[in-house]
């Protein structure tokens, strides 16, 4: 196909021309970039937490008035819910990733650092945590059963010794081996006895840079200080621990709140809600924008097709087939949709690049460029079939006709 | 004339039904889903107390240790216990009070209710005339009843049909927290949004429902909700008059910018007074910020809001080139019609009107059509899970803007089409024919 001849009849439809352009241009721009973003909030929803996921149960509660003993009262607790079928470990604790609320600690790696320490998530719950949620550790141990305080010595005793995440290891002895090493929490240094694969923050405390930044310590919390019981359940059996955790727990004392019993999965899906709105709205958006910009193409289109019916006409005449008319429209949208996503592609990463400054998003992906000019090749060749077969129907004889 | 140009629109509109409904569509879209987002926008970024944002002052000052310090940096955003305290013994403000928000385990009298959880507000005489709380029965507290830690409680409208019935329950006793409480006031359904004076618990849909004297919650130990940040070592309890933990808010009221910079020499002063004893170590870094400055540097509208407005806006812009094209290429086919009609008098000025009117036509359809979709599209808001959803109404000066955006980007669309659909040379039009 000639494009010297579909360029020259373009030029005299510049202005027309120049619309077509930009429309497929914008809507390039914009769709690479709400699908980039939506692919990031998939990405994000779907990281995983560290924890079994398909075995864990939250429960959160609180007490009623003061409490005269929660810390006997958790521990009688904590016996009474691993006697339910099913429960293979419980651990009172502060909080749960992707919970909400966090408890957040600042570590350094020297004594009374005056630079600007790093803030941790900090879980507590004696020596139940690795275990209840079923975290990996890929260096050092567990607590052991004298590193453990008891919640009623917590005022007077330090902190003995902390489990840390891979991550949080990588921050702060980048590119050695963290084990053994200590963190200092105020004045006192604390060693590090065991480093576990992943771990995830209760929320998105610091932003992106600072996910999986957690320690694990092992004082014990009573139920009155964390609200949060930690059950780690045999998957098939869930059902039935969910519903026997309130009477459990009536059983050892009436008096207090039992505000949730959640499966980690309802924990996480409550969590990402709002990412989930985000990216079907987004998704909304793409798909009717990509109409839009079809049916635009469509109706111009057709006009050009009205417009030309007795050039169409001369041309058929002078022996042009029905393939040659169908061609030189085609041709003329593929040229068009060139020029668009040429320009689309550049304005898709200057959004980009606005948008890594002011939304602490990622940048575009380049296999998102052919991805993205095909889709919109397709989508005009599609839009453009109708008016050019409408084209190439028209009777050489309408040559002869005045319009 | 008017009329003959709102016929030829009409008419030359019917003569394209498929191309004008298309037009309508692509505004109404772009119209519908930019008025939905720049609703939520407008909603979220309202002034939580018209009249009184610009009176009401945040106090911020910065009690942190010296590690980390850096000049010129923001102070903490709550205050510890003892300044808070501190600066309302002092009470240089005309109004001030001091306040945090924590959840309390209620239990009804009424059988068949189990204990509930509800959230309040721990605070001192003042809260109730400085933020114009709406009283339907019985008042706030004294600020004898503030020093004689009196066991009083003021709820909210909701709580007290719950718990007894009915709001005319003055007097009255509540169990909170194994406690016995008297019920002095009875407040109607009061939620400024934003939850401008404690944004620590999110920025919106905070509902609290209880309000105790600052001074009892604090002999009751009433647990507290919101951020809290703590430093030195952590030991002994963190709600305590000497820990070194933030996490309450002041807010003051100053009827004049003199007065508001009388109070800031205040702050400065007592800061420096705090520095010299040891107490701070940091030199004195004070803000006291109006309503509306607070909310500013708080970032309280979420960005994913803004980013919707901004996906909404381009779509808006995508849907004008569109309309922009398609009236261009309606326009120009029309070089003969309108070739006639300059042939036979008509002015440049005439037709770039008419044809200027039959862009506005697709405007006010598309901007009738827009107003359902945003209508619709801020029901869906509603139902969406994010905790500001609820808020989302469209209100009277919103509807308005619609109706503008609609007519005024169509304008705009039409503009350019109409200047070169008047520019056409009736002789050569004439001659081809």
């Amino acid at each position: 196909m000639d494009f010297i001849p579909i360029i020259s009849t373009l030029r005299r439809h510049r202005a027309t021309a120049l619309l077509v352009i930009l429309e497929i241009a914008f809507t390039c721009a914009i769709v690479c970039n709400a699908v980039f973003l939506i692919r990031e909030r998939l990405a994000n929803m779907n990281r995983p937490s560290g924890v079994a996921e398909e075995e864990v149960v939250q429960v959160i509660l609180t007490g009623i008035g003061q409490k005269a003993d929660p810390d006997v009262i958790t521990r009688q607790d904590l016996v009474a819910l691993r006697s339910i079928p099913g429960v293979k470990a419980v651990v009172s604790t502060n909080q749960i990733p992707f919970g909400g609320s966090a408890w957040t600690t600042s570590i350094s790696t020297i004594a009374d650092d005056p630079n600007a320490p790093v803030h941790v998530a900090r879980y507590l719950g004696g020596g139940g945590i690795v275990r209840t949620f079923g975290l990996h550790l890929v260096a050092g141990r567990d607590f052991s059963s004298t590193e453990i305080v008891e919640a009623r010595r917590v005022d007077e005793t330090p902190t003995p010794c902390v489990i840390i995440t891979q991550a949080l290891a990588e921050r702060m002895f980048p590119g050695e081996a963290a084990l053994g090493k200590g963190i200092y929490m105020g004045k006192t240094r604390v060693p590090i006895i065991g480093i576990v694969e992943r771990l995830e923050r209760p929320n998105e405390f610091g932003g992106l840079s600072e996910r999986g930044l957690a320690i694990i310590t092992p004082e014990e919390i009573s139920y009155t200080e964390g609200s949060n019981y930690i059950l780690r359940v045999d998957p098939a059996q869930r059902a039935a621990v969910i519903s026997a955790i309130e009477p459990t727990l009536r059983g050892v004392d009436p008096n207090r709140l039992i505000l949730d019993r959640l499966p980690f999965g309802d924990v996480r899906q409550k969590y990402f809600k709002q990412d989930r709105a985000m990216a079907w709205l987004l998704g909304v958006v793409v798909i009717t924008l990509l109409v839009v910009t079809a049916l635009g193409v469509v109706g111009l289109a057709s006009f050009w097709v009205q417009q030309r019916t007795r050039q169409i006409g001369v041309r058929r005449a002078l022996g042009a087939t029905r393939g040659d008319i169908l061609r030189y429209f085609q041709t003329e949208n593929f040229i068009l949709a060139t020029a668009g996503i040429v320009l689309g592609m550049v304005l898709a990463y200057a959004i980009n690049m606005w948008m890594m400054d002011k939304y602490q998003v990622g940048r575009l992906p380049a296999s998102f460029l052919p991805i993205g000019a095909g889709l919109l090749w397709l989508l005009g060749q599609i839009a453009v079939l109708g008016p050019a077969l409408r084209a190439s129907a028209i009777p050489p004889a309408i040559a002869t006709r005045s319009v | 004339m008017f009329a003959y140009d709102l016929d030829l629109a009409r008419r030359s509109l019917r003569r394209n039904p498929g191309l004008t409904l298309l037009m309508i569509v692509a505004i109404g879209f772009g119209v519908g889903a930019s008025m939905t987002t720049l609703t939520v926008l407008h909603v979220l970024s309202a002034d939580p107390i018209p009249g009184k944002s610009q009176k009401l002052h945040n106090v911020q000052l910065d009690p942190r240790e010296a590690d980390g310090y850096i000049m010129g940096q923001e102070p903490a955003n709550q205050l510890t216990r003892s300044d808070a305290e501190a600066l309302l013994r002092d009470h240089k403000a005309d109004r001030q009070a001091i306040m945090t928000g924590g959840s309390v385990a209620v239990e009804p009298q009424r059988p068949g209710l189990s204990p509930l959880r509800i959230r309040g507000r721990w605070t001192s005489t003042e809260f109730f005339p400085m933020f114009d709380v709406p009283f339907l029965t019985g008042s706030g507290w004294t600020a004898d009843d503030d020093t004689a830690h009196a066991r009083v409680a003021v709820i909210s409208k909701p709580l007290a049909e719950k718990l007894f019935g009915s709001i005319d329950v003055v007097g009255f006793t509540m169990r909170m927290e194994s406690t016995e409480i008297r019920v002095i006031g009875v407040i109607d359904d009061w939620h400024p949004e934003p939850h401008f004076f404690d944004l620590s618990m999110g920025a919106y849909n905070v509902n609290e429902q209880l309000y105790v004297p600052w001074t009892t919650s604090r002999d009751l130990k009433l647990g507290h909700d919101g951020e809290m940040t703590c430093w030195g070592e952590e030991k002994g309890d963190q709600l305590d008059a000497g820990a070194p933990c933030i996490w309450i808010q002041y807010w003051v009221e100053l009827a004049s910018d003199a007065k508001a910079a009388a109070y800031y020499d205040y702050l400065v002063n007592y800061s420096l007074e705090q520095f010299r004893k040891g107490r701070y170590r940091r030199p004195p870094n004070v803000r006291l910020r109006t309503v509306t400055d607070w909310l500013d540097s708080e970032n309280v509208v979420p960005s994913d809001a803004k980013l919707q407005t901004w996906v909404a806006l381009s779509f808006l812009v995508v849907c004008l080139v569109n309309t922009v094209g398609l009236l261009l290429t309606k326009f120009l086919r029309r070089s003969a019609e309108i070739g006639v009609r300059r042939a036979l008098g008509a002015s440049r000025g005439a037709i770039f009107t008419q044809l200027l009117v039959e862009a506005s036509m697709i405007g006010v359809g598309g901007g009738a059509f827009g107003l359902l979709l945003a209508w619709l599209g801020l029901w869906a808001v509603r139902h969406q899970p994010t905790n500001y959803s609820a808020l989302a109404e469209l209100d009277l000066p919103m509807l308005g803007a619609t109706f503008a955006i609609a007519l005024g980007s169509s304008l705009l669309a039409g503009v350019f089409p109409a200047w070169r659909g008047c520019q056409i040379a009736p002789a050569l039009q004439l001659k081809s024919h």
